[in-house]
């Protein structure tokens, strides 16, 4: 047989099938996901020299500048600090609504509770961080409504342009993405495994710690994952709400790309965050698999 | 469970609080956004009216969703069927590094996006936002549409061969209108996000500001917030309403299929 028989037997064949069938969809996101990532790499070794122009031998300066300037560590650590608290709030405030709806709503009911819990996901995230803008001012509604009500004396002004404003909005509008991967494992759990431990003496709240919550761990690990990768690169949200105070590493990467016009350092910021939170989601599934038991922390979605 | 139910439902007013907002100060005569209100009015919609520049990042908007919307959709189809049809090498990794836009912060495409077209010598523009647009909604149909090719009965194909179809006659009569419902659901989800979409526009859209990059433009100036207000209302309930409907066309297609509904669409 020759290669060109393989080659033709293989594209017939029902993986060469599946190949083919992938590979638009696989080479576009080569070619627009994976290369600019490669790129965004090579370009932190690199240095600015003109608008467009850059000095392409290899040097370390970049990270050097990134690593010890006390201005883009106090950025990093803030986001750090920030995505992980926003994080524990989302996933500890959603884990008994996703519990609610898998185990105390009628089947018929379940995908009108999630579809409702969904539906503001899918609004304008511009929209919805501005209206905590408008809700968090010292003008605002939470200010201009407590003092109609009588509740305060003075408009509080501890709650806009500063971290906890952030927090606030972050956590609000990552709600529904902990929900989800929650309410998912907590339906895969065998309801008879449940019935057993309580047949076997078990109270209600042990069988809760013993059972459900570590067969629920891959789905709050998948929960914790998806709220906090995403928030540490957030830009919006301290854009708006979080003042001088509240700012964050994805706002100096903009900074550096559109208004100092420094993209090397601006790549670099960008491959640093991306190495932590990467070094910090891996450490959190070995862990999370740990707390499952092993193997039995298998699919998660 | 009756706490819980409490819970539950002062989580959802919690949820749902900002948006019910919008409409408030949208219909409220008052230039300033607190309460309490004042009458009710309709100029701030018909200030959007006067607001030229926006009627053209409304165009833009719209032409760069629709045509996202159909990319990310056929790139979804492509994929969709992959994964649940066929077993090939590597599947695992490719399928899991398709979906990775679904996770990665969106300034990260954006910036690298970014470098890759200045570094090439191209301008920004429309057509770079729907590059990008294209990217992060291919994973959300692909979601949709994986499952309603897995739900899809393979012996209804089979039979179509045996009658004697060719592959592309039968994708075209038996699977294509099986799948319908999914494929309508991925447009609309994907048309949406893209409407809605503002970091990667922000980055990547030029001198022609999408609807999104103009309303951000417009939240610094205090004389037009609400006019802002207006114009949420309008988006919000654009939305909500091209959601319901793909969620209908979801529901119809698991239902098709004789599944039993999981709800939501992750």
């Amino acid at each position: 047989m020759t290669f060109g028989d393989k080659i033709r037997r293989f594209f017939r064949s029902e993986q060469g099938v599946g190949v083919m069938l992938v590979s638009p969809t696989a080479l576009y996101a080569l070619l627009l996901l994976a290369v600019p990532l490669v790129a965004i790499v090579v370009i932190s070794f690199w240095t600015q020299t003109g608008v467009r122009d850059f000095d392409t031998t290899f040097t370390l300066a970049n990270y050097k500048e990134a690593l010890t300037d006390p201005l883009y560590r106090q950025l990093m650590l803030r986001s750090l600090m920030v995505s992980g608290l926003v994080t524990t709030i989302t996933v500890v405030l959603a884990f008994p609504i996703a519990y609610f709806v898998s185990f105390g709503v009628k089947p018929e009911h379940k995908s009108l509770w999630i579809f409702l819990i969904t539906i503001p996901f899918w609004t304008s995230y511009l929209i919805r961080v501005f209206l905590w803008k408008v809700i968090l001012g010292y003008n605002g509604v939470l200010n201009s409504g407590l003092l109609a009500v009588g509740v305060i004396e003075e408009p509080m002004s501890f709650i806009l342009y500063n971290v906890n404003a952030v927090v606030i909005t972050l956590a609000h509008a990552y709600a529904p993405f902990a929900i989800l991967p929650i309410f998912v494992a907590l339906e895969k759990i065998d309801r008879s495994l449940l019935e057993a431990s309580r047949d076997l003496g078990e109270s209600r709240t042990m069988t809760f710690l013993r059972v459900t919550l570590p067969l629920a761990a891959p789905g709050v690990v998948a929960a914790v994952l998806i709220v906090f990768i995403p928030t540490i690169g957030d830009y919006v949200t301290p854009r708006l709400v979080g003042g001088p105070g509240g700012l964050m590493i994805a706002n100096m990467i903009q900074t550096q790309f559109l208004r100092l016009n420094n993209a090397p350092l601006g790549a670099t910021l960008a491959v640093l965050a991306m190495l932590i939170v990467a070094v910090i989601a891996i450490a959190f599934m070995l862990l999370g698999n740990k707390a499952a038991g092993g193997n039995k922390g298998g699919r998660r979605k | 469970m009756k706490s819980l139910k409490t819970y539950a439902i002062l989580y959802l007013i919690f949820l749902y609080a900002p948006i019910f907002l919008l409409p408030l100060f949208a219909f409220n005569s008052s230039t300033v956004i607190a309460f309490p209100l004042t009458s009710f009015t309709t100029e701030w919609f018909t200030t959007l009216l006067t607001l030229t520049e926006m009627h053209g990042a409304l165009l833009n908007s719209l032409k760069i969703a629709l045509t996202s919307a159909v990319l990310a959709t056929i790139l979804g189809i492509f994929a969709a069927m992959a994964a649940t049809r066929y077993t090939f090498p590597g599947q695992k990794g490719i399928m899991g590094f398709i979906m990775l836009p679904l996770v990665l912060p969106e300034i990260i495409v954006a910036v690298s996006l970014l470098i890759v077209i200045l570094r090439m010598g191209f301008n920004t523009g429309a057509w770079s936002v729907i590059a990008g647009h294209t990217l992060i909604c291919t994973p959300f149909a692909i979601a949709i549409l994986q499952s309603a090719f897995a739900s899809l009965d393979p012996s209804l194909e089979e039979a179509a061969y045996d009658l004697g179809e060719t592959p592309a006659s039968t994708f075209r009569l038996v699977t294509l209108p099986l799948v319908m419902p999914g494929i309508i659901s991925a447009l609309l989800i994907s048309f949406t996000i893209s409407m809605d979409e503002f970091i990667i526009a922000f980055f990547l859209t030029g001198a022609e500001p999408t609807l999104p990059v103009y309303l951000f433009s417009m939240m610094r100036f205090p004389k037009l917030l609400p006019a802002v207000m207006a114009l949420g209302t309008i988006l919000v309930v654009l939305s909500v309403l091209l959601i319901v409907i793909a969620e209908f066309f979801r529901r119809r297609g698991a239902k098709r299929a004789g599944l039993k509904d999981t709800g939501g669409f992750l």
